[in-house]
C-alpha cells in the first residue's frame, strides 16, 4: 500500500481507451463499475470533443459480484453492434475486473457468434503498467491483428512514404504536432501513407507495410508496433523526436537517409533553420544572453523532458540543474539521454520528491506537467508546462506544435516568457510591487455610519476571498437602501434575495 | 406527450454516466475540518479524484489514496500492518480529530475487512476511525455522502439532558451544506420559534450532535436514505419526512412540516414565499413554457425538477440512479401536486437510465434543455441541444429562500447565452454551413 496524493500517469486503462477512441469507428467497451467511465468527461471537457465519446460501460455491480458477468457483457458487445456498426470493439477490463477473473475472453467468443464487428480483449495488466504502456500495447496489438488477417501481398508505394505513429486523443498537442511532421514531409517530397490512430479506420490499416518507413515521434506510445513492423515487414523506423533545431535535424537526416531521398535536404536544413525558425536567430539575440547559466529543471515523460533539456542546454545556454521523468520503465533510455547535459537526472514518479528538489534547487524557471506549474506557483517560480499531465489550458485552440520548425519558435516563447516573467515579478518586489489589494476596500467600499456586527464579519470570513470584497460592498449598498447601520447575519441574507429585485 | 394522471416510474439498464462516490471527500473533507478521509483503492479511483477534484489537489487537501499495489490484492502484504502504517503516518503528520476510511470497489471485492480492522488500528494510535463503503458497485455519486453520513451516525454522542415538559424536542438536521447555508436554514427555523440542537455533520468532528429517543431528525437532501434509515433504527431517533427545501416552494414546505410537527403555527410564510417568487420573476420569465430534460446523475432529480415546474417549466423525463420512494414520498406527492397545480403533464421517472436510450429520446422530443453530465454535454451542445452541467447543482449553493435565485441563476445560463449569441456557431444553422 502506497499513500498518495497524485499521479503523473494514468491507469492502463485510460491508454487502452486513448488508443480505441482515436481510431475511427472503433467501440471500447469497459468491463467497470458505475463512475469508472471517467475517461468520456475527460475526452468530452479537455478535447472540446464534439462527437459521443465511443466509450461504453458493461457496469459491474453487485449482482455481477455474486453471480458472474454472464449474459451482460455479450448482451453489451451485441447491442453495441447493433447501435454503433463499429468496425472493431475492444473490450477493456478494468483494475477492478481484473481482479473478478471472470473469463472474458470466452465472452468475446461467444459474442463473435452474433456480431458483425471484430472484437479484440485489451491485453495489458492493470497492476504492472501505467497509461503509456497499456497504450503503446493496445496500439501493436490493434496493428498486429489488422496487418497479420491480411493475406494479399504487399507492396511499397512507387514514391517514398511513411506511416506516422502513435499520434492520439489527450495528448499533449499532439494534433499541432501531426500538422508539423505533415509539413515537414511535404517539403521532403515524402509522402503519408497512414497516420495511426487518430481518425484511422482499422479497415486501413492492412496498409500499413506499403509505406517504406515508420515515424515514431513519441517515446511513449508507437515504439511497439514500430518494432513489430520492422520484425514481420521489414520496415525501418525512425523514432528521433523532432524537437528542437538540433534533433529536427538529426531527425530529417535519418527519414531522408532511410528512405533513399535524392534531395539536397541539408540545404533544406540550413535553411529552415536560419529563415523558417527564429530559435537559432533568438540564441544569438541580445535577449537570450540575458539567459545564459540561468538554472532551470525539467521534469516531464521521456520524450518531452529529453528533448527539453537537450534544447534548454544546447540551444540556448541554459544551466538545467536537475531533469527528470515519471516513466520509470523508460528510466535507462532517458538517462542515457540526459547525463551530458545535467547536474541530476531524477527518475520517479513521486510528486513530492520532484517538489522538494525544485524547493532545495530554487531555479530561475521550472519546465514540467501541471504538477510543477502549482510547485511553482506556491515557491514563486515561473514554469513552463512542457508535458501531460495537463490541464485544459493546454489544449489550444491556436497552432502550437512542440514539434519540427514551427515548434522551437513556440518553445522559443515559452522558454523566453517564462523567464522574463520571473524577472519581472522579481523587479516589482524591488520596487515595492502591486499595490491593487487594498485600493478595492478603501476606495470602492464606502463604510463611513455603517458598523458590521461580530457575526456579521465572521459570516463575511467564510465567504471566498474573491467574492468577498463585492459580497461586501452589495450588502453596505442594501443596508443604506434600507436605512440600516448596523449590518447583522440578517441583513447579509436579506441583501443576497433582495439583489435581483 | 401525452398527457397523464400520475407519476410514471420505469427502470432502464443502468448504463448510465455518474461520478463514483468518492467523490464525497471533495466536499466532505472541507465540511469537517479537523477530519482526514483515507480512500482505499487502486490507481483508477486515485486518477478519478485527481481530474475530478481538479484544483482542489494542489492545495494540501486532507484525503489521500492509499493505493492498492499488487501485492495488496494477492495478500502477499498484510492488510492491517500495512494501513496501521498509513494511519500512524497521517495522525503524525496532520494530527486529524477523525481518519475516514472509504472503502472502494476494489476493497469490496477482496473483501477486505475494513470494519474489523478498524477498531483495532483506532486503539493502537488513538484516533477514531470511521468506515464508509462509497464504492461504484452498490452507490452513485451524491450517495458517497449517505454511506460517510451514516457511518458517523454511530459516532453521535447518546443524548444526556432530560428535558423539562415545556422545552421543545430536540432536532437535528442532517446532510452536509456549507456553513452559511447551515446558518441560514437554522435562522429560517429559529424565525418560526424552532431550535435546531445539531448538525449532522457539524464542521467539526468533535461537535457531532446528540442523538437518541425523542431527538426529532430532519433530511436536506434527497440522497440520504441511509442516513436516515440509520438514525431511525439504530438511533431511535424520530424522522421527519417532508419535501426538501430545494427552491422556495420547498423550502416553504420543509418549514411548515417541521412546524407541524412541534405543532407550531408558521408565521409570515406566506410573505416570505411571495416575496422570493417576486425576486425570482426575471428568472423565471426567461424558462416559462420551456421543456426540461434530467439525464439523472446526483439524484437532486425530483427536488430540481418540482422547482422547475413551480416556476413554469414542463419537464419530459426525470432520469435518476435511484429512487427511495419512502425516505422521497413527501417530495414526489409535492411534485405531483405542483404539476396538477400548473396544470402540465407528469414526468416520467427512469430509475438507472440508459444513456444511450436517453440520446434517442432527446433527440425525438428536442427539449429546451437538457440537464446532464460532462460527458454528454459538449456532444449535445454540438448537435444544437442546449445543455446544463448538472454536477453544479451539487457544488452551488441551492437550499433555502435564500438561494433560490442561485438553482435559476445556474438552469438560465445556457438559455442566456443563447439570448446573446442568438445564432452565432449554433450547430443547427451553422456558421461554418453558409462559409
Amino acid at each position: 500500500m502506497k499513500l498518495a496524493y497524485w499521479m503523473y500517469a494514468g491507469p492502463a486503462h485510460i491508454g487502452t481507451l486513448r488508443v480505441a477512441s482515436s481510431f475511427k469507428n472503433v467501440h471500447a467497451i469497459m468491463h467497470a463499475p458505475l463512475g469508472d467511465d471517467y475517461f468520456n468527461v475527460m475526452r468530452s471537457m479537455l478535447e472540446r470533443e464534439r462527437d459521443f465519446t465511443p466509450v461504453t460501460a458493461s457496469i459491474v455491480d453487485r449482482y455481477v459480484l455474486a453471480r458472474g458477468s454472464q449474459e451482460k457483457v455479450v448482451e453489451n458487445i451485441t447491442r453495441k453492434d447493433q447501435e454503433e456498426k463499429p468496425d472493431l470493439i475492444v473490450l477493456t477490463p478494468t483494475c477492478t475486473s481484473s481482479i473478478l477473473q471472470e473469463d472474458l475472453q470466452n465472452f468475446i467468443r461467444r459474442a463473435q457468434t452474433t456480431t458483425d464487428s471484430d472484437i479484440l480483449l485489451a491485453d495489458v495488466n492493470h497492476y504492472r503498467v501505467n497509461e503509456f504502456q497499456a497504450a503503446d500495447r493496445t496500439l501493436e496489438q490493434i496493428v498486429s491483428f489488422y496487418v497479420q488477417s491480411n493475406s494479399g501481398d504487399i507492396a511499397r508505394t512507387k514514391k517514398a512514404s511513411a506511416n506516422i505513429l502513435g499520434i492520439l486523443t489527450l495528448g499533449f498537442h499532439h494534433q499541432h504536432d501531426c500538422r508539423e511532421i505533415y509539413r515537414l514531409l511535404k517539403d521532403l517530397d515524402i509522402k503519408i501513407n497512414l497516420i495511426i490512430p487518430e481518425g484511422c479506420a482499422v479497415t486501413d490499416l492492412y496498409k500499413l507495410p506499403q509505406a517504406w518507413i515508420n515515424i515514431v515521434p513519441y517515446r511513449e506510445i508507437g515504439l511497439m508496433a514500430a518494432k513489430f513492423l520492422e520484425k514481420e515487414y521489414k520496415m525501418p523506423y525512425v523514432s528521433i523526436t523532432p524537437m528542437g533545431l538540433v534533433e529536427t535535424a538529426s531527425w530529417i537526416t535519418q527519414v531522408c537517409e532511410k528512405t533513399n531521398s535524392q534531395i539536397n535536404y541539408q540545404k533544406y536544413i540550413d535553411h529552415q533553420t536560419r529563415f523558417v525558425s527564429q530559435a537559432a536567430w533568438f540564441s544569438r539575440s541580445i535577449d537570450c544572453q540575458n539567459l545564459t547559466g540561468k538554472k532551470a529543471l525539467v521534469f516531464g515523460d521521456a520524450t518531452h523532458a529529453a528533448a527539453m533539456t537537450k534544447i534548454l542546454v544546447r540551444e540556448m545556454g541554459i544551466n538545467v540543474c536537475c531533469a527528470g521523468t515519471y516513466c520509470q520503465h523508460d528510466g535507462d533510455w532517458f538517462r542515457e539521454q540526459v547525463q551530458a547535459f545535467c547536474d541530476q537526472v531524477l527518475i520517479t514518479d513521486d510528486h513530492t520528491r520532484v517538489g522538494n528538489m525544485i524547493a532545495e534547487i530554487e531555479p530561475a524557471a521550472i519546465f514540467g506537467t501541471q504538477m510543477e506549474r502549482h510547485v511553482g506557483k506556491r515557491l514563486d517560480i515561473p514554469c513552463g508546462v512542457i508535458s501531460a499531465p495537463i490541464h485544459i489550458q493546454n489544449f489550444p485552440l491556436s497552432y502550437r506544435p512542440f514539434l519540427g520548425y514551427e515548434g522551437t519558435n513556440q518553445i522559443a516563447d515559452l522558454v523566453y516568457n517564462s523567464f522574463t516573467l520571473g524577472m519581472e515579478d522579481h523587479l516589482l518586489e524591488i520596487f515595492g510591487g502591486h499595490d491593487v489589494k487594498t485600493v478595492i476596500t478603501q476606495k470602492l467600499s464606502t463604510d463611513n455610519n455603517l458598523t458590521w456586527d461580530p457575526a456579521a464579519i465572521a459570516e463575511l470570513k467564510k465567504i471566498p476571498g474573491f467574492v468577498r470584497n463585492r459580497i461586501k460592498r452589495n450588502t453596505e449598498k442594501y443596508a443604506r437602501s434600507q436605512k440600516v447601520d448596523q449590518i447583522t447575519v440578517e441583513v447579509m441574507y436579506a441583501a443576497k434575495e433582495a439583489l435581483a429585485a | 406527450m401525452p398527457f397523464t394522471e400520475t407519476l410514471k416510474f420505469e427502470c432502464e439498464t443502468g448504463n448510465y454516466h455518474t461520478f463514483c462516490p468518492i467523490s464525497c471527500v471533495a466536499w466532505l473533507y472541507q465540511k469537517i475540518s479537523d477530519s482526514f478521509f483515507l480512500v482505499i483503492g487502486t490507481k483508477t479511483c486515485g486518477y478519478f479524484l485527481q481530474n475530478a477534484l481538479g484544483v482542489m489537489i494542489f492545495a494540501e487537501p486532507r484525503y489521500a489514496m492509499a493505493e492498492l499495489e499488487e501485492g495488496d490484492i494477492s495478500a502477499q502484504l498484510h492488510d492491517f500492518d500495512e494501513l496501521k502504517r498509513l494511519c500512524v503516518q497521517i495522525y503524525q503528520d496532520r494530527n486529524p480529530s477523525v481518519i475516514v476510511w472509504i472503502g472502494t470497489c476494489t476493497t469490496e471485492i477482496i473483501k477486505m475487512d475494513l470494519e474489523g480492522m478498524a477498531p483495532k488500528i483506532e486503539q493502537i494510535i488513538g484516533c477514531p476511525i470511521i468506515v464508509a463503503r462509497a464504492n461504484g458497485l452498490d452507490y452513485a455519486f451524491t450517495q458517497g455522502e449517505d454511506t460517510v453520513l451514516a457511518a458517523m451516525a454511530h459516532r453521535c454522542p447518546v443524548i444526556q439532558t432530560k428535558q423539562n415538559q415545556e422545552d421543545q424536542a430536540p432536532l437535528v438536521l442532517f446532510g452536509s451544506l456549507p456553513n452559511t447555508v447551515a446558518e441560514q436554514l437554522t435562522r429560517e427555523l429559529a424565525n418560526q420559534g424552532i431550535k435546531v440542537s445539531g448538525w449532522l455533520p457539524e464542521s467539526r468532528y468533535e461537535e457531532l450532535p446528540q442523538l437518541g429517543s425523542g431527538v426529532y431528525v430532519c433530511g436536506v437532501n434527497p440522497f440520504l436514505s441511509r442516513t436516515a434509515t440509520t438514525l431511525m433504527r439504530r438511533r431511535k431517533c424520530q424522522l421527519i419526512g417532508a419535501p426538501f427545501p430545494i427552491g422556495p416552494d420547498g423550502t416553504r414546505a420543509w418549514i411548515e412540516k417541521i412546524c407541524k410537527v412541534f405543532d407550531i403555527q408558521p408565521q409570515d410564510l406566506d410573505q416570505r414565499e411571495n416575496n422570493i417568487w417576486e425576486s425570482l420573476q426575471p428568472y423565471i420569465s426567461l424558462i416559462k413554457g420551456r421543456s426540461v430534460f434530467f439525464m439523472g446523475d446526483n439524484l437532486l432529480e425530483i427536488s430540481l425538477a418540482r422547482f422547475l415546474v413551480r416556476c413554469g417549466m414542463i419537464v419530459y423525463e426525470i432520469g435518476i440512479p435511484y429512487m427511495d420512494k419512502r425516505f422521497q414520498a413527501s417530495e414526489l406527492n409535492l411534485l405531483e401536486k405542483t404539476c396538477q397545480q400548473m396544470n402540465v403533464s407528469m414526468p416520467r421517472i427512469v430509475e438507472k437510465p440508459d444513456n444511450y436510450n436517453q440520446v434517442q429520446r432527446i433527440r425525438a422530443l428536442q427539449p429546451d434543455l437538457v440537464i446532464t453530465g460532462l460527458a454528454h454535454s459538449n456532444p449535445l451542445e454540438a448537435r444544437g441541444i442546449t445543455t446544463k452541467w448538472s454536477v453544479e447543482f451539487t457544488f452551488a449553493q441551492i437550499h433555502g429562500f435564500t438561494n433560490a435565485r442561485d438553482i435559476l441563476e445556474l438552469v438560465t445560463r445556457p438559455l442566456r447565452r443563447n439570448n446573446h449569441l442568438k445564432d452565432f456557431g449554433s450547430a443547427k444553422r451553422a456558421l461554418v454551413r453558409t462559409l
